[in-house]
């Protein structure tokens, strides 16, 4: 049993779904062109994985294992039809921004990913916090990715003029190759910072060694 | 939105790609396409069931979600079609033709969980494609999907011996591959596009 903090730690960065986990990447590459839209995608997805945790974290006992595949993509369904309907009725013009990536969210491995990895073997309120995270972990790496794109593509940042009139939009931004280009950087990013860390810590560990060895 | 078939096939294999400007099947994208053989192998996997489900869960959306007014419950019963069409291919295979099985089977499972296939089925239903649209996306969008993952699996193989940073190596590399990729694909929309 992790505790909370344990739980934060590693699904905003050690086991990160996005960057270092790297699930999930088709909406987040697919929505990240406005930050407005990256927020409502990241809130959606934040809210399906934590239910569809909690949900099958209580159902743990009574879903015979050989059927909690599909029981689980049932309920994954389930929630994101909820969201999609308060999409509609309440934000029309992002649902239709948005279009099938709503659906979507039914293949996103991380929501998957967390059911099966953790709300399976562990209490319901653990799993539930746990699947908040993970959706929180992909949101702001996804808002990270909106707000370059965003930034260069428009010059604003969720519609409000950032940059002045002196700077000329990259219209590249905006279309979909740079989605691919913005994300491998923070990957990368991530990754060196991640291998430079392993790297000081092996030399603590030596050195501690040697020093008790003295 | 009357385009023609030929127009939607065409464009949905090079200027509007499924993979390269909707970023649809990401996941097995990346984790597949290390070696040309098995990248094969799944991309024709992904145009079979791609073509045929789409086909599927265009005819059941129109006559029995549509005339019950069920269209909300369309995820649920899209990745059910898809899910069972997946199983029933895999036993009739197995059953009828083993050799494809053992080169094929081993893909099907992972092609539930594609989410170009899903995402291919939810376009139809936004763009209000016909019949005959729906069958030419369906097939177009699964030889663009192939397409990409085969010239993504060619460059892995040339790149392996040359150095790359160490952070940059594995799926960021073919991150920046793809991107590379994508624009030269998406330079040729002004020839034909469909959106």
């Amino acid at each position: 049993m992790s505790s909370y903090g344990e739980i934060t730690k590693k699904t905003l960065w050690t086991e990160n779904p996005v960057i270092r986990q790297i699930l999930g990447i088709c909406s987040a590459l697919a929505v990240t062109n406005l930050v407005a839209n990256t927020l409502v995608m990241g809130i959606g997805v934040s809210l399906v994985t934590a239910f569809s945790s909690l949900t099958v974290s209580l159902l743990r006992n009574t879903i015979p294992v050989r059927v909690r595949m599909m029981a689980q993509t049932l309920i994954i369904a389930f929630y994101v039809i909820l969201v999609d309907i308060v999409l509609r009725a309440f934000l029309p013009d992002m649902s239709r921004a948005l279009g099938p990536y709503v659906g979507l969210i039914i293949t996103n491995c991380i929501i998957m990913g967390r059911c099966e990895a953790f709300a399976q073997t562990n209490k319901p309120l653990p799993s539930f916090f746990d699947g908040l995270m993970s959706g929180l972990g992909y949101t702001l790496v996804l808002t990270a990715i909106a707000i370059v794109r965003e930034l260069m593509g428009f010059g604003t940042i969720l519609g409000i003029q950032i940059l002045g009139d002196w700077w000329t939009p990259w219209t590249i931004m905006v279309m979909a190759p740079s989605a691919f280009f913005v994300l491998a950087s923070i990957i990368w990013a991530a990754k060196s910072v991640a291998l430079k860390r392993e790297i000081s810590a092996k030399r603590t560990v030596s050195k501690g060694v040697q020093v008790s060895g003295n | 939105m009357e385009i023609s078939p030929f127009v939607i096939f065409f464009a949905s294999i090079f200027t509007s790609n499924i993979l390269l400007t909707n970023f649809l099947g990401m996941c097995s994208y990346l984790s597949i396409s290390k070696d040309l053989k098995s990248a094969l192998g799944l991309g024709e996997a992904v145009i079979f069931v791609m073509t045929a489900t789409s086909v599927l869960n265009y005819l059941v959306y129109q006559y029995i979600l549509v005339p019950f007014g069920l269209e909300y419950l369309r995820f649920i019963v899209f990745i059910i079609v898809i899910a069972a069409f997946v199983q029933l291919v895999e036993m009739i295979l197995e059953r009828f033709i083993p050799n494809l099985y053992y080169t094929l089977g081993i893909f099907l499972p992972l092609i539930t969980v594609n989410c170009a296939i899903l995402g291919v089925a939810l376009f139809i239903v936004i763009r209000e494609y016909n019949f005959l649209q729906s069958l030419a996306y369906g097939a177009g969008g699964g030889i663009g999907w192939t397409l990409a993952i085969l010239a993504l699996a060619g460059i892995r193989q040339k790149v392996d011996e040359s150095k790359i940073p160490k952070g940059l190596q594995g799926p960021g590399f073919a991150m920046i591959v793809t991107g590379i990729m994508a624009l030269a694909f998406v330079g040729f929309s002004g020839i034909l596009s469909i959106q």
